[in-house]
């Protein structure tokens, strides 16, 4: 490939600079992993480098400090106490306190059996007096799971506060030696509403979302390294980790044994081309309608518009699934038109892979124009008028406008909404579930759990496996893939977009 | 809805193509054309919803038929929905409505703000790191926080306290809109007021929520909506206990293959319940929905 330097590519026709660019693309992948290897590699030493100076800055703070700091590496909060800071030392020291006795309680149970995620199971025994059978509980993988998690989460935000309590000691006893006071109880609650304002706002928000998300999703990906599955629960209690055991099976890299390679591709390739379709119908239709309504000499604009808006506020799940029951085999739509003698027998709708997949697609169309068409109006509105205007002078006709001025400024502006659009189509759990089920059935592919059906995208393939068949291990393993791809997405066109402005440009 | 005059954008006007034609008379057509497609369109998107409300008020059948218009009409499928659970169920959803707009908006608030304004230690690593878990697919959690929900007893018939506590739990992740909206209040009344002596916690409250309204009001709105419409975590944590059902789970299975039959007119008057209300408000508050979106779609 030849380079171009920047002002031969500025001679360049546009569609010389789009190949040019995508070429660019690819001929940069090897040294895009290069860098991204070290960047990783780089990022190990600073990583490195920071725990041993952490390391070295603790040993000094030892050495050189007074005997209420080296107290306090085994006390926490005791120099703090000593000097005044109550509130800040007797946290410190229940923190302390909290944690030994939840590690000597229980902590040091769930960690100690994280390898092997139990190993006495449930046992049912005769009970000769009751004359019944009785279910004894031992270990339970899934919670050993979750409290190991949890655990490990514990051990490691205490050793954070066990390193902020050594740097408060050492900074304490340097203002001291400088001769300044140091803050006291109330400076550390007043700074919590002012310099320290972010940390009281973000508490509550961060832990929900630790809990909430982050735990949870760890937890998922860990399970795709075990044979977790329903059966498990509340009978047996014990499954263990198989290692990639998992990938094997759906990506079937290794020959034998079960292969779920070939449904995987056919039902990712599905899912790109749904989100494709889904994400740029909309696009468009939707522009070409905020346009339709926008026109000049268009009246009643308030009444398109507010027409359209109202479907917004519909819940989803009524009109997707009244819609859905409208084109079914003995539905409204059939109904009304053998009536009329259109036809001779019951469309397919649901019942045909290709109908479906278009109805799917055409309904999304019915669902998505409003949104685009409110989207597509507020940044229509924003395209400077001269540019139209001198346009005109030149001569250009409206479809010329249209692809010159409009269309490119609604990329530009538009471009990180249609990538977070496709994303979210990818996902688009609701219009498919609700309006087909994945419908019509899929008999010749081969799934680990539930019935695939020919308009099911990997996330309700991945919904019907872990809930119908409660096969968690298996949708976990898809879960990781569509993380996979999703993030593949975004790389590329983050990387092929126009650079995206900085956000301190808004304020 | 005065406001939506705002949004007119300017006129994009064709040139005519052929000189005998006036301008005049090329415009004329191109309208008429417009305004058929517009109304083609209207008709297409409001035909479903017709279609409910009128089926709803249909007695004669409670099954599918091939014609729009009831024969015969009644209230026959309202008084029918007193007779199941369907009132609990609603009752439930605006329960969570409520509950979730309230903190929700406080969440998602304290997010966008803090991450506007406030230039802290690992914010960029922090935005990153949230961003990326926005890509792993959410539907797994669902399977690990019902037993989480389980072990609180917060499942099945106490199932509305638990989705509370989940919606508004993980609704830190969707702070984007409310920040771009906060990127835009300049950063000089901050300053101005920071010099005047006044804290953090003043200028927030004294200074940005009352500019931040529209915002806030979106943000209530959305949060308010969306429990109305969420059906695969609600029926997950409810586990077919009609008692912590909402009223899309409760709805849903009413269109079973064993139950549809009997209850399909019942379920186009339950949905035209569910929906009045929503209209309604969204109607009212449409233009500050307007501008979330918009403002949402062009910050990325």
């Amino acid at each position: 490939m030849t380079k171009y330097t920047e002002l031969e590519y500025l001679k360049l026709s546009k569609w010389r600079k789009f190949l040019y660019k995508i070429a660019c693309f690819f001929v940069g992948i090897p040294g895009w992993f290069v860098n991204l290897f070290k960047k990783i590699g780089s990022a190990f030493k600073d990583f490195g480098i920071s725990v041993k100076d952490d390391f070295v800055d603790i040993f000094t703070t030892f050495k050189n400090g007074d005997y209420k700091t080296r107290l306090s590496f085994v006390i926490m909060g005791f120099g703090s106490i000593a000097r005044g800071q109550i509130l800040r030392g007797v946290l410190f020291l229940l923190f302390e306190l909290v944690f030994i006795v939840y590690m000597i309680f229980w902590g040091g149970y769930w960690i100690s059996m994280l390898p092997s995620l139990g190993t006495q199971g449930a046992i049912k025994e005769y009970d000769p007096i009751y004359d019944t059978y009785v279910t004894t509980y031992y270990d339970d993988s899934f919670k050993i799971l979750l409290y190991g998690i949890l655990t490990i989460f514990f051990i490691v935000a205490f050793l954070y506060t066990w390193r902020l309590n050594v740097k408060q000691n050492a900074i304490a006893e340097e203002i001291l030696k400088s001769g300044k006071p140091l803050k006291g109880t109330k400076d550390d609650l007043k700074s919590l509403v002012d310099e320290q304002f972010h940390k009281t706002l973000l508490a509550l928000p961060l832990t929900g979302i630790l809990v909430f998300t982050v735990m949870p999703m760890i937890f998922m990906i860990l399970v795709a390294f075990t044979n977790y599955s329903g059966e498990f629960d509340g009978k047996n209690n014990l499954f263990s980790w198989v290692g990639l055991e998992n990938f094997n099976q759906m990506l079937g890299w290794s020959a034998g044994g079960v292969n779920y390679a070939a449904t995987f591709g056919e039902v990712l390739a599905w899912t790109l081309i749904w989100a494709f379709f889904a994400t740029f119908t909309n696009y468009f239709l939707g522009m070409l309608v905020a346009m339709m309504i926008n026109k000049k000499g268009i009246r009643l604009k308030k009444v398109w518009r507010t027409i359209l808006i109202v479907t917004i506020a519909v819940p989803q799940f009524i009109s997707l699934l009244y819609v859905s029951k409208m084109f079914a085999q003995d539905g409204l739509v059939n109904g009304m038109l053998l009536d009329w003698g259109w036809i001779d027998k019951a469309l397919p709708f649901w019942t045909d892979s290709t109908w479906a997949r278009v109805m799917v697609i055409v309904i999304n169309i019915w669902i998505g124009i409003p949104y685009l068409m409110l989207i597509a109006t507020g940044i229509l509105m924003n395209i400077p008028q001269d540019l139209y205007e001198s346009a005109k002078i030149d001569g250009a006709n409206a479809f010329q406008q249209y692809t010159k001025i409009t269309l490119p400024y609604m990329l530009f502006v538009t471009g990180p909404y249609l990538l977070t659009s496709f994303i979210s189509n990818m996902n688009n759990f609701n219009v498919i579930y609700l309006l087909t089920g994945g419908a019509p059935t899929n008999a010749a592919a081969l799934s680990p759990g539930g019935s695939l059906g020919y308009t099911d995208l990997l996330i309700t393939w991945l919904f019907k496996i872990a809930i119908n068949d409660s096969k968690f291990y298996m949708a976990s393993v898809i879960g990781i893939l569509v993380f996979i791809v999703v993030s593949v997405i975004s790389l590329i066109v983050y990387s092929l977009l126009p650079s995206t402005r900085n956000e301190e440009d808004f304020q | 809805m005065s406001e939506m005059n705002q949004l007119e954008t300017p006129e994009v006007e064709s040139k005519p193509k052929k000189r005998h034609m006036g301008i005049k008379t090329q415009r004329v057509i191109s309208n008429t054309i417009i305004h058929i497609l517009l109304v083609i369109m209207s008709v297409v998107w409001l035909v479903p919803f017709v279609c409910i409300v009128l089926q709803s008020f249909r007695v004669e059948s409670t099954w599918q038929v091939g014609y729009i218009v009831p024969q015969k009409w009644g209230f026959d499928n309202y008084i029918a929905l007193t007779k199941t659970d369907f009132f609990t169920w609603y009752l439930n959803t605006f329960i969570i409505a409520v509950f979730t707009a309230l903190f929700q908006t406080i969440v998602v608030l304290c997010m966008s703000y803090t991450l506007s304004r406030f230039r802290f230690r690992g914010r960029k690593g922090l935005m990153r790191f949230m961003l990326i878990i926005g890509m792993f697919p959410g539907m797994l959690s669902m399977i690990i926080l019902y037993r989480i929900l389980a072990d609180l007893h917060l499942t099945q018939g106490n199932a509305v306290p638990g989705l509370i506590l989940v919606y508004v739990a993980s609704s830190g992740m969707g702070y984007y809109v409310s920040k771009g909206f906060f990127d835009t209040i300049p950063k000089s009344l901050d300053e101005a007021a920071r010099v005047d002596g006044a804290t953090r916690m003043q200028v927030l409250f004294k200074i940005i929520l009352p500019l931040a309204k529209p915002i806030v009001i979106y943000t209530i709105l959305t949060a308010f909506m969306a429990p109305w419409a969420d059906f695969v975590f609600a029926r997950y944590i409810s586990m077919n206990t009609s008692q912590g059902m909402n009223v899309a789970v409760g709805l849903y299975s009413w269109l079973n293959k064993d139950q549809i039959a009997g209850k399909y007119t019942t379920f186009c008057a339950g949905g035209v319940l569910v929906a009045i209300p929503v209209t309604v408000l969204f109607m009212f508050l449409q233009k500050y929905y307007v501008s979330g979106v918009t403002g949402g779609a062009v910050k990325g």
